[in-house]
């Protein structure tokens, strides 16, 4: 009867919406590949148990990052304050965690919270977050400064161990990124609960109609962002053994980088927890070995995250021009 | 009464009330001392915050999702190209402004492509080009040891019965862009399409075209701070430009700029620089350390935020 | 209603008002268990209204709402759906960014724990056989992906399936606008099925050969009142159309049909996407073409498509001159709700508005004054904020910055949608001056008397051009006649 009704159902084909889905879901392990390739015909030496430890090192507290990120973004937020989060996690880990576990703890789970209040404060007032955890940024920063003016501490030994652990036949850092990206994976795409949450992003109204609390969706989302980032902060420490206040700085935008290489969308609710893992090891991958081994001087590091997000933007957007041919 | 009625009602009144108190606390504390020396400092650095919150105040009336992520990079870049263009040299100081403000305009004019090209939000838009801007700074001033030609660096710090010079520009400055905004096409154009793209673009306004001036506008004001701020700190260097990430955002959302779009706020700009200078300033004098200080700047953006309150996200 | 069969919900009295419109104006309505009711009228006429209150997505401003006997004080959405009514609503409401299975727990939580996928999409699949054999939809689809139809088919199929809560009354708000002939047939072959099983439904439709196919009785609505309810049986389409259209007197503009067509030139000539055939919209200088037919036909598709060729060509448009829009819908297109109504009036004339480099704020003032004198803009002071004009004075606000602009074509997109009649009437007076000085108007419009004043009428349905009338040919029933098909299948 209508215009839309008389075109074939049918969703199989080059041209169909799925399969322009599934080339988008494809990009990032595409990018890694691309990469991974790159550095094994630049230096096969590089692709070895060792290598890969080595050059993955920092992805882990990366990849922690962008997770936390993509918790915000699935809900149409933004956190700008995740680098100096990551920071001030990593000040208090070596510090309090390690000389007054407890209080650490209780400082850790307090971020945590604060997080949350500030969910349920976005949402109540209905304020931009870019805003509000730009301030958050300020905040962060300030305690990590009053925690740690200089660069020092050290991390708990435990935490040490865990992060130069080597496990047989997979490096430590592929085996983490896997468990990270397989554990994320099932608690927001597989549960029933993670299908509110994504369902938030995608139509509140829709959502809210049927019955579910948004305030709840939108503070547990935030208190997500939190415990990553939590995570990611011990972990950075476990890595540089010592902290420092400005140590996350830069995350901030890799994290945003690395959802949005992995396949996530500013608006709609559409992340692949996966797909950022994978994004993540690639900006980590991309950010120093390739280039060194490119003989590329570190000068152009950041350029070479600016042009690969670039590329894959671009790649995307000829991918869904496709998709609105149809 | 009336009058005094009347200037209350203006949202930019706050911010210059806020300055004032912070001053006054700032000089209670220290007996009067020093309090005209304060105001020279904040009035030559604030200044920059004004130069670079105007541009910004422009893209954020743009509407939700309007904001410009790559100031510190192109400050830091327009910085480097000033200096080497300028080579010391009086004779180049006009040439060097002219490149730096090329190539701030250029930064600006990438920013717009990629908003428009690859379809993106500009925040990711001006942050990748931010990346690359950061490291073509960083291969191009490396080791970057010129100075700025003696009149230029005079001129940056200037001062006129204790004012700097500069800021009786800014003043100036902010004046016209004032006028632009409320009196001239551009400005009505930005303000309507930040309260309805859509509605405007049905009243025949040229949206893209003027999204593309705002864009340029924003890059070309970062490359003239750069340049002005390698004069007052005798020397370019990286990282610049990097306070004014967040300094540009935060002096347009105290100013009384709505970050919903489509109403903006000149004079509040320049209280809200003055305001945060001072803040500054008031915490130095009253020897707290950098942790305190960064810590009520972030609590009082939050505070000044969830008191205004949003009608809409900005993204 | 078939007698004896207990009564489901039952509203009385009911009213609502929007600004000055009455939405509903009494309204009495009531479904029996095991009923269809077709629930017809032309736009505006209330439905929608109607089956939001219903629904508890709105609320009334009077009157009672009782179900099974018992009246609801605190009625809302979820007490609806704890009571057993649903409501499929035209806008969709699905997450596009999720799957099939997983749209189906969003409106079923008691569906969760380990397996909750597989109960899901068990269901959801289970429901979408019953209604639609060979949809072709897998419960693992992501709803983005699927066609439009596709999607509604899941909507549907998701109001029908039942978990923990009861499942009495579903609410079908134009089910098939978007579907094919074939699935179309399967839904309404379906609501017989549920009607045997003691689920009624109430089914709004403007095919009105499926409505009185399917439904059992025929609840007919006109200007926020229900004007007809009786048995199915007791209607056939030409009584359905003399009683959603009324007998009305109208007064024709006498000069609109003295005119000739094309002894002005040509200023529009535009044809819809997909429009089969030569069938074209032609305007010439000085007439007032009206857009007919029902709503989301394609009309404001193609005046956005006119208004987007006056800046950029665009194949198959042609417009000579320059353009302005009058939005229908204000606050989505049309006034710039921060503003006072002078900067709103001149917001589409600001080249003109200038002296030297400056906007003149004089220049501005003179120009709202004068249109305010003109068109009646009922506010103290210019300088005041748009919101603070009822929504009939809005716009007029929008139709003085159109009319005070250079534009020598004037697009209106149904722009008297809730505007009372006495604004309505002066707007007419104004659009025919205009016309007379030789102003272009394409007018969309989904009410009969605004047609009337039109010199010549095109009639849309699905995006195309169906019916090209002149104005003597003008009448209501032609218009409606072209405007619904004829039947489903």
């Amino acid at each position: 009867m209508t215009v839309a009704a008389t075109e074939p159902l049918g969703r199989s084909g080059l041209r169909s919406p799925a399969f322009a889905r599934f080339l988008r879901a494809l990009l990032p392990a595409l990018s890694l590949t691309l990469i991974l390739i790159a550095i094994a015909y630049l230096n096969p030496r590089a692709i070895s148990y060792f290598g890969f430890s080595l050059m993955l090192n920092l992805a882990i507290p990366i990849a922690l990052a962008t997770i936390a990120q993509m918790f915000v973004i699935t809900v149409n937020e933004l956190d700008l304050s995740i680098g100096t989060f990551v920071g001030f996690v990593a000040c208090v880990t070596a510090t309090w965690l390690r000389d007054a576990p407890l209080l650490g703890i209780l400082v850790l789970l307090g971020s945590i919270g604060v997080y949350a209040a500030l969910g349920a404060l976005i949402h109540l007032r209905n304020l931009p977050s870019i805003v509000v955890t730009l301030g958050m940024s300020f905040v962060w920063q300030g305690l990590a400064i009053l925690l740690l003016p200089k660069p020092g501490g050290k991390a708990p030994d435990w935490l040490l161990g865990l992060m130069s652990l080597k496990p047989p036949l997979v490096p430590f850092p592929i085996l983490a990124a896997v468990v990270i990206a397989l554990v994320v994976h099932f608690g927001l795409m597989r549960t029933s609960y993670g299908a509110v949450l994504r369902g938030t992003g995608g139509n509140a109204q829709a959502v809210k109609r049927a019955g579910w609390s948004i305030l709840r969706t939108k503070v547990t989302m935030f208190a997500m962002t939190g415990v990553f980032g939590v995570l990611s902060g011990m972990a950075l420490v476990g890595i540089t053994t010592s902290a420092d206040a400005n140590l996350g700085n830069g995350y901030t935008l890799l994290a945003i980088a690395g959802v949005i290489l992995g396949g996530g969308e500013f608006v709609g609710g559409r992340v692949s927890p996966i797909g950022a893992v994978l994004g993540a090891l690639t900006l980590a991958l991309a950010a120093s070995p390739l280039l060194t081994f490119m003989r590329i001087p570190p000068d152009w590091q950041v350029a070479a995250n600016g042009l690969i997000l670039i590329v894959v933007l671009a790649a995307r957007a000829l991918i869904s021009r496709r998709e609105g041919d149809r | 009464m009336m009058v005094l009625r009347a200037l209350l009602a203006r949202p930019w009144i706050w911010s210059f009330i806020g300055a004032l108190l912070v001053w006054l606390a700032a000089i209670s504390f220290t007996g009067g001392y020093g309090a005209g020396g304060m105001i020279t400092a904040a009035l030559s650095l604030a200044v920059f915050m004004v130069i670079v919150g105007i541009g910004q105040m422009f893209v954020i009336t743009l509407g939700p999702g309007n904001v410009d992520l790559s100031l510190p990079a192109n400050i830091g870049l327009a910085s480097a190209v000033a200096m080497k263009v300028m080579g010391g040299s009086d004779a180049m100081i006009l040439v060097g402004l002219v490149a730096a403000l090329t190539s701030g305009m250029a930064v600006g004019m990438a920013n717009y492509l990629l908003i428009r090209a690859l379809r993106i939000p500009p925040i990711i838009a001006t942050l990748s080009s931010s990346f690359i801007v950061h490291s073509i700074d960083i291969a191009y001033g490396r080791g970057l040891q010129i100075k700025p030609p003696p009149a230029f660096a005079d001129f940056t710090n200037i001062q006129f019965l204790g004012i700097p010079i500069l800021a009786i520009c800014g003043v100036v400055f902010a004046f016209l862009a004032g006028i632009a905004l409320q009196r001239m096409i551009y400005g009505r154009s930005v303000l309507a399409i930040g309260q309805n793209m859509r509605a405007a673009w049905l009243a025949g306004i040229p949206v893209e075209r003027i999204r593309f001036l705002t864009y340029t506008l924003s890059g070309a004001l970062g490359g003239i701070n750069g340049a002005l701020l390698a004069g007052y700190f005798r020397g370019a260097s990286v990282d610049i430009g990097n306070e004014y990430l967040l300094s540009s955002i935060a002096v347009v959302v105290i100013g009384g700029t709505s970050v919903a779009g489509g109403k903006a706020n000149v004079p509040g700009i320049w209280g809200a620089a003055l305001f945060l200078v001072l803040l500054l300033t008031m915490l130095n004098t009253f020897g707290v350390s950098a942790g305190i200080r960064l810590l009520l700047t972030g609590l009082i953006i939050v505070g000044v935020i969830t008191a205004a309150g949003g009608q809409k996200a900005l993204r | 209603m078939s007698e004896g069969s207990p009564v489901i919900v039952k509203l009385d009295g009911v009213e609502r008002h929007f600004g000055a419109v009455r939405a509903l104006d009494g309204v009495d309505f009531a479904v029996g268990a095991g009923e269809c009711i077709g629930l017809v009228g032309h736009n505006g006429a209330g439905k929608s209204t109607l089956m939001h209150i219903l629904a508890g997505t709105g609320s009334p401003d009077r009157g009672t709402i009782a179900v099974r006997g018992a009246p609801e004080t605190d009625y809302s959405v979820a007490r609806a759906q704890a009571l057993g009514i649903r409501c499929v609503f035209q806008e969709l409401s699905l997450c596009p960014n999720l799957t099939v299975a997983e749209n189906t727990h969003i409106s079923h939580a008691s569906l969760r724990g380990p397996g909750w996928r597989k109960r899901s999409a068990a269901l959801i699949r289970a429901k979408l056989d019953e209604i639609f054999p060979g949809h072709g939809i897998e419960p693992s689809d992501v709803v983005g992906d699927l066609a439009i139809g596709q999607r509604q088919m899941v909507e549907v199929a998701r109001a029908f399936t039942v978990t923990d809560q009861p499942l009495h009354l579903v609410i079908l708000d134009e089910p098939t606008s978007s579907l094919d002939a074939h699935t179309a047939g399967q839904l309404l072959a379906f609501v017989g099925r549920a009607r045997a099983e003691g689920v009624s439904t109430i089914l709004i439709s403007h095919v009105l050969g499926e409505v009185l196919s399917t439904a059992n009785r025929i609840v007919v609505m006109r200007d926020g009142r229900v004007v007809a309810s009786d048995a199915a049986s007791a209607f056939n389409r030409d009584r359905l159309v003399a009683t959603m259209g009324g007998a009305r007197q109208h007064d024709r503009d006498p000069a609109a049909a003295a005119r000739t067509r094309g002894a002005t030139p040509v200023k529009v000539r535009a044809r819809p996407r997909g429009q089969p055939g030569s069938a074209e919209l032609v305007a010439h200088q000085g007439e007032i073409i009206g857009l007919a037919g029902l709503a989301g036909h394609g009309q404001t598709r193609l005046l956005l498509y006119i208004y987007g060729a006056a800046t950029r060509r665009r194949p198959g448009i042609e417009v000579t001159d320059p353009v302005a829009l009058v939005a229908g819908d204000r606050q989505t297109d049309g006034i710039f709700p921060l503003w006072s109504i002078a900067e709103n009036i001149g917001i589409r004339s600001l080249a003109a508005l200038r002296r030297g480099l400056l906007l003149s704020s004089e220049r501005e003032q003179a120009l709202a004054r004068e249109w305010q004198q003109k068109i009646g803009i009922r506010t103290p002071d210019l300088d005041n904020n748009i919101l603070s004009l009822s929504g009939g004075n809005q716009q007029k606000v929008l139709f003085a910055r159109a009319l005070g602009s250079d534009a020598r074509i004037i697009l209106m997109d149904d722009p008297m949608r809730g505007v009372d009649i006495g604004t309505k009437l002066e707007v007419y007076d104004l659009v025919r001056a205009e016309a007379r000085k030789g102003r272009t108007f394409l007018w969309y419009t989904t009410e009969m008397d605004e047609l009337e004043n039109c010199d010549h009428v095109y009639v849309f349905r699905n995006g195309r051009i169906v019916a090209d009338l002149g104005h003597d040919e003008l009448s209501e029933e032609k218009v409606i006649q072209s405007s619904f098909e004829e039947s489903a299948a």
